[in-house]
């Protein structure tokens, strides 16, 4: 009998612990499907976060490390420069990477630094119970902002592709989403491409994924992939913010 | 014999990290340790393998020490007071996930963002915590520059030995004198890292470096699994110096430039007739209870000599059970006792005189110490 | 036992740290024990800048001095901070181009060398220091000439050996002052 479909080699038996409807799986399959397509998991090292994702080294198959909330893109440089033949990668949330780790995100693009970030923005801290994270929508409520964010007090959301796009330092970065069946499969696309980089030593390659968070933002899954559409991808516009190597292709043309 | 060299403290650190096959240093600039990672920028690049990063943080700088550690490689990073402080989040999760790691901290005074001159204020910091959670690191205090060299070594083979952060708690003196030294061979050891991340090769399963235990049950047993390896470290690598206790009376304890200041002073309290004699802790982590305790049933009084508020006094303190009274010879925020100010204190303590110098005596040429 | 301490002091720019090398590896190269202790910090820019440096035949205690048996003072400020340190006995080089004031005290042995004056003349204005140490090596017999430009050339860095002759020009010129 053929097999049609079958769980990634670079996933491990652990039954994932994300709420109902949590696109993190989806998420999780990508990265791995990646590291299978490019037969890189005997290579792969990857850093998980503090977030909804910290026991993300229970998943993949590949050697994982928990790092310090916010410090994976420090720690992946550590073991970057000490394995640069090793596949890095970083899974990390929008609290531990805009927020609390800004400055290791930052600092790790402005290196160009070889490795490969997969940044998941639900817009909202979901570990802790659905807190405001530097995502969060103008208006948006959660735990910490019964009222709606309101932007006068605690400020706007940061939009990470556009800002890192403005650094010399970074090779590839592109905001996907995981909505629907076709944004599923150009984020995969993308992932792939982001590790693609890596294994071709072209630097610092980060896919910011625009996902959803139905248990904290209190929507049915159903609900919560229509709000993605609605409310965030508006915000959020989803492509390339900067591809260095296609840059340069395209001026040798 | 190894030629002897002039070198600063800091440098000395550097070029025996190098020598004890560190090839990987991550560090922030910060007063007075600035030549250990200027001598790394300057080596690590020409030596194969060799990577300088500087860091944009002290915070980032840990957190690549961790991942280096990680991989499996010897690897350090260098701060001072405030910088460690920083890194003391880093130093939990190294801990909490059994890694061996090596720190310096060539201390200046506090707290906040104190000054710049020398100090021993992180001795609390160092050797009980600063970070969150049970653990503790191998603390080494060098007194000279000879020691700063050796002490990197050993303190990279100890790291490797029991999977934990070696820290030199040195301070700004000692990093910023020269003095000559040798290098003789470093005896590096090598241990077997089966834990380290590098790649399954699809030849083994994955290895997970990690601190997170969500079951309690698996956490404390991580912590007594911790403990026995840290009692081990207690049972087997104390390290101290005694001076003139052979007959002594008063026992001074001080580690670091305090020593080399209280040597001074004991050898001149023999001179004046008082019986004075040192204990100098190598290890402050683990500290030399026994030979402390020893020492209480020979002598009268103690007097711990130290560059902050008085911190190490406690451990002299439950390490003798208090049976001797313990008193505390110090200055602070960057100041250094002059030998003249602790040889009052040995006095008083032997019960010859009070240990309060009127001002301004501390360095007339009348109360000129030893040479 | 024979143990000198060796105080000097000036402001930074002046070569204070580079006299002290100076001293500590003349004494490395003459196989005693020594010590060099820089002050540092924001005295690096301009402040005051001084250097400890203790020579011994035996193993160096404190390398912190407070009554030093050598004060070389190069500035006024220097000189009136430690003047009253100097164990009786001791010595004290005053470099009399920048510092006028006369040294009061009777029991110590005091010399004036117009160094900056001298190092100008003998076209080397930045050397004011080692024209002063080569004072100090001509009082203190324990410290032979020679050597001398051994001990420089490891201090100088190669890419700029032409300043060997200038230095042991400033030292010579010290050494053969007469007061």
């Amino acid at each position: 009998m053929a097999i049609v479909f079958q769980k990634p080699h670079a996933l491990t038996d652990a039954v994932l612990h994300y709420c109902p409807g949590c696109p993190h799986g989806i998420i999780h399959r990508l990265v791995a499907e990646a590291i299978d397509n490019l037969g890189i998991e005997g290579e792969a090292i990857g850093v998980a976060p503090v977030g909804c994702a910290v026991m993300a080294y229970d998943y993949f198959n590949c050697d994982m490390i928990e790092a310090a909330h916010g410090r994976a893109p420090a720690t992946a440089t550590g073991i970057k420069r000490c394995r640069p033949d090793n596949i890095v990668f970083t899974y990390q949330g929008d609290g531990d990477l805009a927020s609390i780790g800004m400055a290791e995100t930052v600092h790790a693009a402005a290196r160009n630094e070889n490795i490969t970030v997969i940044f998941v923005n639900n817009a909202i801290y979901g570990m802790t119970g659905g807190q405001m994270a530097p995502t969060s929508l103008p208006g948006q409520v959660t735990q910490t902002s019964p009222y709606g964010r309101d932007v006068n007090h605690c400020g706007w959301p940061i939009k990470v592709c556009e800002m890192l796009s403005t650094l010399e330092g970074p090779e590839y970065v592109a905001r996907v989403a995981v909505n629907n069946v076709k944004n599923v499969k150009a984020a995969g696309k993308a992932i792939q491409k982001a590790f693609q980089n890596q294994i071709d030593k072209k630097g610092f390659s980060i896919v910011e994924v625009v996902s959803a968070c139905p248990t904290n933002w209190g929507m049915t899954p159903q609900k919560a992939l229509e709000w993605v559409e609605s409310d965030m991808i508006p915000y959020y516009p989803l492509g390339v913010y900067k591809d260095r190597s296609a840059a340069k292709e395209a001026e040798a043309k | 014999m190894a030629e002897r060299v002039l070198m600063k403290g800091n440098e000395a650190i550097a070029e025996a990290a190098i020598r004890a096959g560190c090839r990987h240093y991550f560090g922030y600039p910060i007063t007075p340790q600035t030549e250990v990672a200027a001598y790394m920028a300057k080596r690590l690049p020409k030596i194969e393998g060799g990577v300088f990063l500087q860091a944009e943080s002290e915070i980032a700088s840990i957190n690549m020490v961790y991942g280096a550690a990680a991989a499996g490689f010897r690897v350090m990073t260098s701060s001072s007071s405030p910088g460690i402080s920083l890194k003391s989040e880093g130093l939990s999760y190294i801990a909490g996930s059994d890694v061996p790691a090596f720190v310096v901290n060539v201390q200046r005074g506090g707290p906040g963002l104190g000054g710049i001159q020398p100090s021993q204020s992180d001795y609390f910091q160092a050797t009980k915590g600063g970070g969150h959670g049970d653990y503790r690191m191998i603390v080494l205090a060098p007194a000279s520059v000879q020691e700063m060299a050796s002490l990197t070594v050993k303190g990279f083979n100890l790291a490797d030995k029991y999977l934990m952060t070696s820290m030199i708690l040195a301070d700004g003196t000692i990093g910023q004198m020269m003095e000559p030294i040798t290098f003789e061979d470093a005896r590096v050891e090598t241990y077997d890292k089966p834990w380290a991340l590098s790649g399954t090769k699809m030849r083994r399963g994955h290895n997970i470096v990690n601190s997170l235990y969500l079951k309690p049950d698996e956490l404390e047993r991580k912590n007594f699994e911790r403990y026995e390896r840290y009692k081990s470290v207690e049972e087997n690598e104390v390290m101290y110096e005694e001076y003139m206790m052979e007959d002594a009376e008063v026992c001074v304890v001080a580690f670091g430039i305090a020593s080399r200041v209280a040597k001074n002073a004991v050898a001149a309290a023999r001179k004046e007739g008082v019986r004075a004699g040192l204990i100098r802790p190598i290890t402050l982590w683990p500290f030399p209870k026994a030979p402390l305790r020893k020492a209480a049933d020979q002598v009268k009084a103690f007097v711990s000599v130290e560059l902050n508020m008085g911190q190490m006094i406690e451990d002299v303190r439950l390490a003798i059970e208090c049976a001797r009274p313990v008193s505390l010879c110090n200055r602070a925020g960057g100041m250094i006792p002059s030998p003249d100010q602790v040889l009052a204190s040995i006095q008083a303590a032997a019960g010859c005189r009070d240990s309060r110098l009127p001002e301004g005596q501390m360095t007339s040429p009348a109360q000129k110490g030893v040479n | 036992m024979k143990t000198t301490q060796i105080l000097i002091a000036g402001f930074g720019g002046q070569g204070i740290l580079f006299a002290g090398k100076f001293l500590a590896y003349k004494g490395l190269l003459e196989d005693l024990q020594v010590s060099w202790l820089p002050s540092y910090g924001p005295e690096m820019r301009g402040g005051t800048a001084n250097c400890s440096v203790i020579l011994s035949d035996d193993p160096v205690g404190s390398p912190i001095i407070t009554n030093p048996d050598v004060l070389i003072a190069m500035n006024l400020p220097s000189l009136q901070k430690y003047v009253n340190a100097v164990v009786p006995g001791g010595q004290i080089y005053v470099d009399s181009t920048l510092i006028s004031e006369k040294v009061e005290r009777t029991d110590v042995q005091v010399c004036c060398i117009p160094a900056t004056q001298m190092a100008n003349d003998a076209g080397a204005p930045t050397l004011a220091n080692m024209v002063m140490m080569g004072h100090v090596l001509k009082n203190n017999p324990e410290l032979t000439f020679d050597g001398t430009e051994a001990t420089i050339a490891k201090l100088v860095p190669p890419a700029r050996a032409q300043l060997v002759e200038l230095n042991m020009k400033a030292l010579q010129a010290g050494r053969d002052y007469q007061e």
